[in-house]
């Protein structure tokens, strides 16, 4: 009977490499994650120690005297990201009430959805290309009106560029808790005679607001992670930017800009600056997935 | 009282066209974009564009030939290296639900999502290219295969997780062994949804530059050796985009009118998919 099979410990041992496959290339995520960290460490080790923790407050980045600090770079990121989830979150806002909410099936929210989708897979550098050729003259004309060094590139083009990217990110994740709020909730506030602002605004919104944060945060990761368009667009200046109309680099850029011909402490620094992004993105993410983990399981408690 | 109820009414329509405008007017820079490449790209497409080499400046014509040829290869490189790894990472998280271990590696898999494209160029220029000594395909292949493991990993977990346990079942009673049970009834089952995000992910990291500055770097000649410096679309469109002449501008638009027919044709054929073949029990 057993002849014609393969036998039991024959099955084992494939049994058990099959597992160990999975498992090994299981950890390899793991493996990898940790080697990335661990080569950013050792390779921007050399400015690590000669510049210390004072690398993220110092604003010189010179390189004839040696002497770098990320402080420009660090302000740029932060600038150019806010500025852009500033401008972003009312729209991905009411694309999230309004596919949430107001209009959940039919051809227009199908249509408005899809452009969404579209808007997301379109590749940065394209949006760089069209940044250059419509945000920038936009903006010059705007800096001649108020009388301001019309440089067209900076932190302002930089930033509406990042709101455009964004905006899918955010607004997919806040659809899905908007529409996620209970109806008897939404209806017992109708039949007290809310209007539809009202529900929105007292019993919706609040209800979603966890949500619509953890995609604001999740925006907000993207978008100091984002290289390509702000590369083009930000004018690619190593100085403390002085207003929101300045040129200048945010870390992702400057690495862009720099890497390619830097060479011993310059490149250790940009490596520096590297980890330090790469330690930010990864805590602003796993923040977001926390939050979104935790709506999930609330939500599912609810169903049962 | 009446006078109460109309301003409340009224709040309501003003707020409700605010969410309309403001829905709408967020779809508006996607058309101006594609107008945008439409009206400057179509004009520079021809068979000379699409399958000549770049020419230094001066001379008129020239292409993007070698430009496509290098996508390709790099979509293929990083295809081959990271969908096994993607699909083996995806079965092993939806079998172990719970665990120590499968919940690190779900961790870090939402991390490695995350890390920005140009970190992880900046990995594989220190991974390969310092090693190797020069700039190569391999490297961008690398570099690109990295970001194509989160999406592959995510979709074959969710989808795996969708097939009833009782298919499962039904094949262990007959004797089937698990290993056998696992890739010859599971991942069948869930080849659509498989498919679908190994083309998502290429669609993702089509249009990537940022990762490829310091790895593929870039090739004026057409090269097919994957330990040589290779050109890719998007890297064209950057480089083109930021010289000062006003020719390669418009050969930056036809190049992202390519570009962008890749990247949508990628996510068309993923959606069709899996609206065609959708697992379904």
């Amino acid at each position: 009977m057993m002849s014609n099979c393969k036998s039991p410990a024959g099955i084992d041992r494939s049994e058990k490499r099959f597992t160990w496959i999975l498992t090994a290339s299981g950890a390899f995520i793991v493996v990898l994650l940790i080697a990335i960290f661990f080569t950013l460490f050792i390779t921007a080790l050399p400015a690590i120690k000669k510049f210390g923790l004072t690398f993220l407050i110092s604003k010189s980045w010179n390189a004839t005297a040696e002497s770098f600090g990320s402080l420009p770079f660090l302000v740029g990121t932060l600038l150019t990201s806010f500025l852009a989830l500033i401008i972003a979150i009312p729209f991905s806002i009411s694309i999230s009430m309004f596919l949430g909410e107001y209009c959940k099936e039919g051809a227009i929210s199908n249509f408005l959805r899809s452009a969404i989708e579209v808007l997301a897979g379109i590749p940065s550098v394209i949006y760089g290309l069209w940044g250059i050729f419509l945000l920038v003259p936009l903006v010059r004309s705007l800096e001649m009106q108020l009388g301001i060094v019309p440089y067209g590139v900076g932190i302002l083009t930089s930033s509406l560029i990042l709101a455009i990217m964004v905006i899918p990110f955010s607004a997919s994740l806040g659809r899905e808790v908007i529409s996620l709020v209970p109806g008897d909730l939404k209806e017992a506030a109708y039949s007290l005679g809310a209007t539809r602002f009202e529900v929105m605004k007292n019993i919706v919104i609040p209800y979603a607001r966890s949500g619509i944060i953890a995609g604001i945060l999740l925006a907000f990761g993207r978008a100091i992670g984002e290289t390509m368009a702000v590369t083009m667009l930000i004018g690619n200046s190593s100085f403390l930017p002085t207003s929101i109309f300045s040129p200048a680099n945010t870390m992702a850029s400057v690495i862009a800009n720099q890497f390619s011909e830097a060479t011993g402490i310059v490149a250790s620094s940009l490596i520096y600056i590297a980890l330090v992004l790469f330690l930010v993105t990864t805590i602003v993410n796993i923040i977001g997935n926390y939050v979104i983990h935790k709506i999930s399981i609330e939500a599912s408690k609810e169903v049962t | 009282m009446e006078k109460q109820i109309n301003i409340r009414l009224f709040k309501d329509t003003l707020f409700k066209g605010l969410v309309c405008l403001f829905a709408f007017a967020s779809a508006l820079p996607l058309f101006l974009i594609l107008y945008y490449i439409t009206k400057n790209g179509i004009a520079v497409i021809n068979w000379d564009f699409l399958f000549n080499l770049p020419r230094p400046i001066g001379e008129s014509g020239g292409g993007i030939g070698s430009a496509i040829v290098g996508t390709i290869m790099l979509i293929i490189l990083s295809g081959v290296i990271s969908i096994p790894f993607g699909i083996a990472t995806g079965i092993y998280l939806s079998e172990q639900k719970k665990g120590k271990l499968s919940s690190i590696v779900r961790l870090c898999v939402i991390v490695l999502q995350g890390t920005p494209s140009i970190v992880i160029g900046i990995i594989a220029y220190i991974w390969v290219v310092l090693p190797l000594k020069t700039f190569s395909a391999m490297s961008g292949g690398i570099a690109l295969s990295i970001m194509m493991l989160p999406v592959i990993i995510k979709t074959t977990e969710e989808t795996l997780k969708l097939i009833p346990y009782h298919l499962k079942e039904a094949s262990l009673a007959l004797g089937v062994p698990y290993y056998k049970t696992m890739l010859k009834v599971i991942l069948p089952a869930g080849l659509s949804g498989i498919v679908t995000g190994i083309l998502l992910s290429i669609a993702r990291i089509t249009g990537e530059t940022a990762p490829l500055l310091f790895t593929a770097f870039g090739n004026q000649f057409m090269n097919l050796n994957i330990l040589k410096p290779i050109d890719s679309l998007p890297y064209r469109i950057f480089y083109y985009a930021m010289s000062p002449y006003p020719e390669w501008h418009t050969f930056a638009w036809g190049a992202s009118f390519i570009l962008v027919v890749f990247t949508l044709v990628f996510n068309l054929i993923a959606r069709g998919i899996s609206a065609k073949w959708k697992t379904q029990f």
